[in-house]
């Protein structure tokens, strides 16, 4: 566990101009929490709590963990295993996501990450080696019949896609149940990495202003967005991809062919009622490459190319 | 050449994503709150005030409303309703106004009031308390299939209203669509002092009573739709029947019998036909602004009846959130009624009494606009909120039928305003 600040804690609070800054890492992800009105020692339970559910999901989910629901799918050889509702909700929402975008979103896709890894790649994965990955690959090879789970042997699932979004609305909904249980009124924002849940207007009537980082110029930010309730997730290829021969290669991977998905816009941010609904807006449209827009045009949310 | 700009179709998922994902952690709530059982034990509060006031003293209302609902559990409901009314002031007899003093006798036969000259005849003899109390129940049958059914009882000195109702809900289309039909029974009784009036016979009459009471029983058939359009967008579609039997005449009101100068001379009681079958058509639009959480709302209602009235209403509303979680909400309303065929503003002298016949302008061609603005913040964390409402009513009809020495000049068809406050707590 990362040793974040000289108070032994794992998360940092901070008085900021207007609002208290609860910080903490999970998912290998910054993670930000800022409370409108509420005291600093309100704002230190609640940020305890946040980080403690954070935390949680990611020891749950992880698939670097030797020891979760993830590794055991993983390690199943075959065998069915029976999830809990948490995680059956969970793989629900995977399996409606892989039917509603046509295959294209698949939580067994992960496996691709061996070839396009972008850790100072500058080769392409060879076409052999990428069919030999696509056979372990294709949600449709799976059985799921609720509670129970069961992977082809050779096939591994990651819910690195939905996780973090996940974390954001579930510790927002702890954060609004938690401060209606302590007659605390707040406006709060949730930011896990650029995943973002709002709950309301701030005490003094404004929205959240929210900076969008551009892909092309780390550090600079491309847009503000005024966020007064629901959530806010980005996908793109912003820090991971290669260029060889002149062409870009983004780590938004199509499960279909093994490739990178081309042709779409570097990054993506939609609008929505809550952080995994955005979220999974985003990365559908990125998977849809340069037919991205059009994709989101017919959504009818709020989006930012 | 080649051509550049390539697109391709797609189908909309948000609608069901948004289901899916509001699924994935909603429940979770439920979970968190259920060891405290804080969710079921508690009661919700509501708590009205109002008061509304007429132009002119005539019709001044007080209202005090306490309602409680208990969630028994998940699936279960029960709300309890008590309202009290005051009402005093006077209200239109439904006779003309005329260039001379006139007299009338009380509804009940004891006594008389007198009305100026120019002026609008109003009974002042208005005066009543109404106590009602409802009950009612809600029940989750399954995941789609929602029952409602409730019980009403309402009392005042000379009336009483007993009614029952019952509906059935379904969700459809992933719970985007929900069809409803319900069926209501209402049986009234009006016991007016003095007994039922003879129609068409001289209030002056010696004899002019019937029976003690009369009845009236009402059947109701509601059908609705309510449609999710898209994250913003609600839609609802009703359409009602009513089939109303009985005594529909208002004992208290009369009609002027005017003779070729124009002065009345004898007023006799009203009638109405004891047979009408009312419908409507409602369509309302919800649309949320996000992410301002601005709601827009606005419906229309069209009515028709066998009675040769029809309706039209036009109402809107606009609630903008402010800072604080404090609220404005503008409300407008545009009502315009085309009168009913046995309307008549008065009877003319020598010609038969017609079978069915009323003066009351609420039956006449009218028009009405109301104003509103509601305030609403939190006190002790639950909501308050403050409306104030205008309301104008236009009455129209033939000016040339102010005739002869004893209408000419006189205001046939006055104007009404009234304004309401009306208060509400929740806790």
């Amino acid at each position: 566990m990362n040793k974040v600040d000289s108070f032994n804690k794992s998360y940092r609070l901070q008085r900021q101009a207007d609002y208290w800054l609860g910080e903490f890492s999970v998912m290998a992800s910054p993670c930000q929490i800022l409370f409108d009105k509420v005291t600093e020692a309100e704002a230190d339970c609640l940020t305890a709590l946040a980080y403690s559910e954070a935390k949680r999901i990611e020891l749950k989910y992880s698939r670097f963990c030797d020891d979760n629901i993830v590794s055991r799918l993983n390690q199943a050889k075959g065998r069915a295993i029976s999830l809990d509702e948490e995680t059956i909700r969970l793989i629900h929402l995977a399996d409606l996501c892989f039917q509603l975008s046509d295959g294209l979103f698949d939580i067994s896709s992960g496996v691709l990450g061996k070839l396009w890894h972008f850790k100072q790649q500058t080769l392409l994965p060879n076409d052999a080696d990428i069919n030999a990955l696509l056979v372990h690959i294709g949600w449709q090879k799976v059985q799921w019949q609720a509670p129970l789970l069961t992977l082809p042997a050779g096939m591994q699932v990651d819910l690195g896609g939905i996780g973090k979004e996940y974390a954001v609305d579930k510790v927002s909904q702890l954060l609004q149940s938690e401060m209606r249980t302590q007659q605390i009124n707040s406006a709060f924002l949730v930011n896990f990495g650029g995943d973002i849940y709002a709950n309301q207007l701030r005490a003094n009537g404004d929205a959240w202003q929210v900076a969008i980082e551009d892909p092309k110029h780390l550090g600079v930010s491309k847009l503000m967005v005024s966020l007064a309730q629901g959530g806010l997730a980005s996908s793109g290829d912003s820090q991971r991809y290669i260029e060889v021969d002149g062409q870009r290669y983004g780590h938004i991977l199509n499960p279909q062919t093994g490739y990178p998905v081309a042709g779409g816009p570097p990054q993506v941010t939609v609008y929505a009622q809550n952080c995994v609904q955005a979220g999974m807006l985003a990365t559908i449209a990125l998977l849809q490459g340069e037919f991205a827009g059009d994709f989101l045009k017919a959504q009818d949310c709020r989006y930012w190319l | 050449m080649q051509l550049k700009c390539k697109s391709k179709s797609f189908a909309n998922i948000s609608m069901t994503l948004a289901a899916a994902t509001c699924a994935l952690v909603a429940p979770a709530m439920a979970e968190l709150s259920a060891p405290e059982d804080s969710e079921f034990d508690s009661w919700d509060v509501d708590l009205g005030l109002l008061i509304y006031a007429e132009s002119d003293n005539q019709v001044q209302a007080y209202e005090g409303a306490l309602s409680i609902t208990k969630q028994i559990d998940d699936e279960r409901s029960l709300n309890v309703k008590g309202v009290i009314d005051v009402l005093t002031g006077a209200s239109p007899n439904g006779a003309v106004a005329q260039n001379r003093v006139q007299t009338f006798t009380r509804p009940s036969g004891n006594g008389s009031y007198t009305t100026a000259a120019g002026e609008t005849p109003l009974d002042d003899t208005f005066k009543d308390t109404r106590v009602a109390l409802s009950t009612q129940y809600q029940h989750q049958l399954s995941r789609l299939w929602r029952y409602s059914g409730g019980a009403n009882v309402s009392k005042e000195y000379d009336y009483l209203a007993l009614s029952v109702n019952s509906a059935l809900a379904r969700d459809f289309n992933n719970r985007n669509t929900t069809a409803s039909v319900g069926l209501a029974y209402a049986y009234d009784t009006i016991e007016p002092e003095g007994g039922i009036p003879n129609p068409g016979v001289s209030v002056d009459a010696p004899n002019n009573r019937l029976e003690d009471s009369e009845t009236k029983q009402t059947v109701d058939l509601l059908l609705g739709l309510t449609q999710v359009i898209n994250r913003q967008t609600l839609m609802q579609l009703n359409y009602s029947i009513s089939d109303v039997s009985g005594y529909q005449t208002d004992p208290f009101k009369i009609l002027s019998v005017v003779d070729s100068d124009g002065w009345a001379n004898d007023y006799v009681y009203e009638s109405r036909p004891e047979q009408r079958i009312k419908q409507s058509l409602f369509w309302r639009t919800k649309y949320n602004l996000q992410p301002s959480g601005q709601v827009v709302d606005m419906s229309y209602r069209y009515f028709w009846d066998d009675w040769g009235l029809a309706s039209h209403t036009i109402d809107s509303k606009w609630r903008v959130p402010l800072k604080n979680n404090h609220f404005i909400e503008p409300h407008m309303r545009y009502y315009y009624q085309q009168a009913a065929d046995f309307y008549q503003v008065y009877l003319d002298e020598g010609e038969t009494i017609p079978e069915y016949m009323t003066a009351d302008y609420r039956l006449g061609e009218l028009q009405t606009y109301t104003f509103g603005l509601k305030y609403g913040f939190p006190i002790a964390g639950n909501e308050f909120s403050v409306r104030l409402e205008y309301y104008l009513t236009q009455v129209s009809g033939d000016d040339s039928l102010a005739k002869g020495v004893g209408m000419s000049g006189v205001d046939l068809y006055p104007d009404k305003s009234a304004i309401m406050l009306q208060s509400f707590y929740r806790f």
